[in-house]
């Protein structure tokens, strides 16, 4: 098991024909992923690295039944490919494309609640490096190989960190079940189960209930709400170990740090409050990003003993 | 005032210069009310944030009358309705006169802030004149600078003599350059790991001198623009590297950090911690180049290693102007 994603996801790409989407369709078709289609308007009947390009997603998923989908569009256009893959019927979406006006994903949040429950699609990112379960399927840029199989599970704000957490649990032989990049914007996508139950909440529940996933590595940054509403739910529904490390302690009040998310801009969005909000929550942070496999190592082998 | 500088909370302390005054004619008023637009992060919406107690800050109202502010989120399918704006007027207390006038004001807000993607809204402080008018004193607008692609009539109004000319300069190259007020220049592929990268330098002893995400493909050619951005702070004296590689190799990071190096070298220690793809190769790159990089495994290390090569470095200008 894995969350999200898994050996089974049938993959469409979004905004196929770009350099960097067809980059990356091929580091993903090596990793095993099954990609089986393409939608690029106005490009339906051509071919991308094999993989056949449809106009629309309605008939890219009616011919090769894709639930899963990958959106490389360029920011003005994202949000109507997110919406367009929320009505064709996919299941799962990661928007990996980085600049995307805020009030598009008010209005692609807004959007999704129109369908019921159990045909709502799940969204992670935008601006995010995307989600990958190890050994099964990857869906997203990150460099595969540095992901072992195993039972971490991973939910980061930032791409970058992400990989650092990877590295330094290979470097310790240990595994990831799935890890999820939910992006750096102020908007997240995710998926909810109402519009208060999102983005790292929604993702620790999946986590939860997933039996493969032993702990959970969470990596925030400063800004938003996010890590003390994934607090609250950790301290009241969280039966699994979660390994935290928020990044920002140095970072000043009222600038923006790369991520358009990344600014203090409230009471309890600095780094430090999150430190505290999390601990007092029963979470185990990590001080410095060097020790966050060491962390995880060590909660582990509690766990094992 | 023309020309000087004006110091608020708002500015930060090195203040911000004067070149544009707008000037209207003075008013008599009665009340002060506070009105703000927000993007509401928690509830994913616009929020109507009002008080009665306006002239002052928002922050300074939350602490002092928590309980004078009135909320009010915007579902985005349909708008700001009108009865929301008339619950608005009646707990602020507007006479009943001016309810009418008040409901304009907020949709007219509201309609701003959707149409122009601005991100902030504020009318600090919206009076009741003498003569009975609701008049906006002052009006604050931020904008997303995502959406400006849509809005080049709020691009136009950029005014870079307002900006940080180093960050300025930086962003029109792609790079995301924040300077600070330390000694350790950074330089780092990611926002996060950026974050992470000041926060490190810190806890070894430091202080970060800048934030810098160079972006994912840490090319030569960006390698090269990063140490030229991070050497114009004239406060740089060592710069840390820190580069994960992950579609991109260590070993052609390492060439691009060795041939940005030679091109131009620095007077200052430059550290570099690499990680990722062919890690190995990219630190026998850096170990073969003759260049004096001090290298680091971690970034812990890499941190530690930066405090302690500014502090040796610091002693030895010390000594040599001694002598």
């Amino acid at each position: 098991m894995s969350i999200l994603l898994d050996r089974s996801s049938r993959v469409v790409v979004q905004g196929i024909t770009g350099r960097m989407a067809q980059f990356h369709t091929k580091e993903m078709l090596d990793y095993g992923t099954q990609v089986v289609a393409g939608v690029v308007p106005g490009k339906g009947g051509e071919t991308v690295l094999g993989v056949p390009v449809f106009d629309t997603m309605k008939q890219a998923v009616a011919a090769t039944g894709a639930d899963t989908s990958l959106v490389f569009v360029p920011p003005p256009f994202a949000a109507d490919s997110i919406m367009e893959a929320a009505d064709g019927g996919i299941r799962y979406c990661v928007c990996i494309t980085d600049g995307i006006p805020a009030q598009d994903m008010i209005r692609v949040k807004r959007y999704m609640m129109r369908y019921p429950r159990e045909r709502r699609m799940a969204l992670t990112g935008p601006n995010c490096a995307g989600t990958i379960s190890p050994g099964k399927a990857m869906l997203g840029i990150m460099p595969g190989h540095i992901y072992l199989s195993g039972p971490v599970g991973v939910v980061t704000r930032s791409g970058t960190l992400g990989y650092e957490a990877a590295q330094q649990l290979k470097d310790r032989g240990i595994g990831v079940s799935t890890s999820v990049g939910i992006g750096g914007d102020p908007i997240n996508g995710s998926s909810f189960r109402d519009i208060l139950e999102r983005s790292f909440r929604d993702i620790l529940e999946r986590f939860e209930a997933d039996p493969e996933t032993q702990v959970v590595c969470m990596i925030g940054e400063i800004g938003g709400p996010q890590e003390a509403e994934a607090a609250a739910y950790i301290q009241n529904h969280m039966t699994k170990p979660v390994i935290a490390y928020i990044a920002g302690l140095t970072a000043p009040r009222g600038r923006q740090m790369g991520h358009a998310g990344a600014i203090i801009s409230a009471f309890g969005e600095s780094a430090s409050e999150k430190v505290e909000i999390l601990t007092a929550a029963g979470v185990t942070v990590a001080e410095h990003p060097s020790v966050i496999g060491e962390t995880i190592a060590q909660v582990l082998a509690r766990r094992a003993a | 005032m023309f020309g000087h500088k004006l110091v608020t909370h708002q500015t930060g302390p090195e203040g911000k210069g004067i070149y544009r005054v707008y000037v209207e004619s003075a008013v008599d008023f009665g009340r002060e009310i506070y009105l703000g637009l927000v993007l509401d992060r928690s509830s994913q919406r616009v929020m109507i944030v009002a008080s009665s107690e306006g002239g002052m800050e928002i922050e300074e109202i939350s602490a002092t009358r928590p309980q004078s502010i009135v909320r009010s989120t915007v579902e985005p399918a349909v708008g700001l309705q009108q009865f929301q704006a008339r619950e608005i007027a009646y707990a602020l207390g507007i006479p009943a006169a001016l309810t009418q006038a008040m409901v304009r004001t907020l949709q007219g807000c509201y309609r701003a802030f959707r149409d122009l993607d601005a991100t902030m809204v504020e009318i600090n402080p919206l009076v009741i004149t003498a003569d009975n008018r609701l008049l906006a004193l002052d009006a604050k607008m931020t904008f997303d600078g995502n959406a400006m692609f849509r809005h080049p009539q709020i691009a136009e109004l950029r005014d870079r003599s307002q900006e940080d000319a180093r960050e300025s300069r930086a962003a029109d190259e792609g790079l995301a350059y924040i300077g600070l007020t330390g000694n350790i220049g950074c330089i780092v592929n990611g926002a996060g790991l950026a974050m992470a990268t000041m926060d490190t330098i810190k806890l070894a002893g430091g202080e970060p001198a800048n934030f810098l995400d160079i972006g994912g493909g840490a090319t030569p050619e960006r390698v090269a623009r990063a140490f030229r951005l991070v050497m114009s702070d004239d406060n740089v004296q060592a710069i840390l590297v820190n580069i994960f590689a992950g579609i991109n190799r260590c070993d052609w990071v390492a060439e691009g950090v060795v041939q940005a190096l030679t091109a131009e070298p620095v007077d200052v220690p430059v550290i570099v911690r690499l990680s990722g793809t062919n890690v190995e190769e990219g630190q026998k790159i850096l170990a073969r180049s003759g260049l004096p990089i001090i290298r680091a495994n971690t970034l812990m290390e890499a941190a530690e290693r930066a405090v302690t090569a500014w502090r040796n470095d610091r002693r030895q200008a010390a000594g040599m102007r001694a002598v």
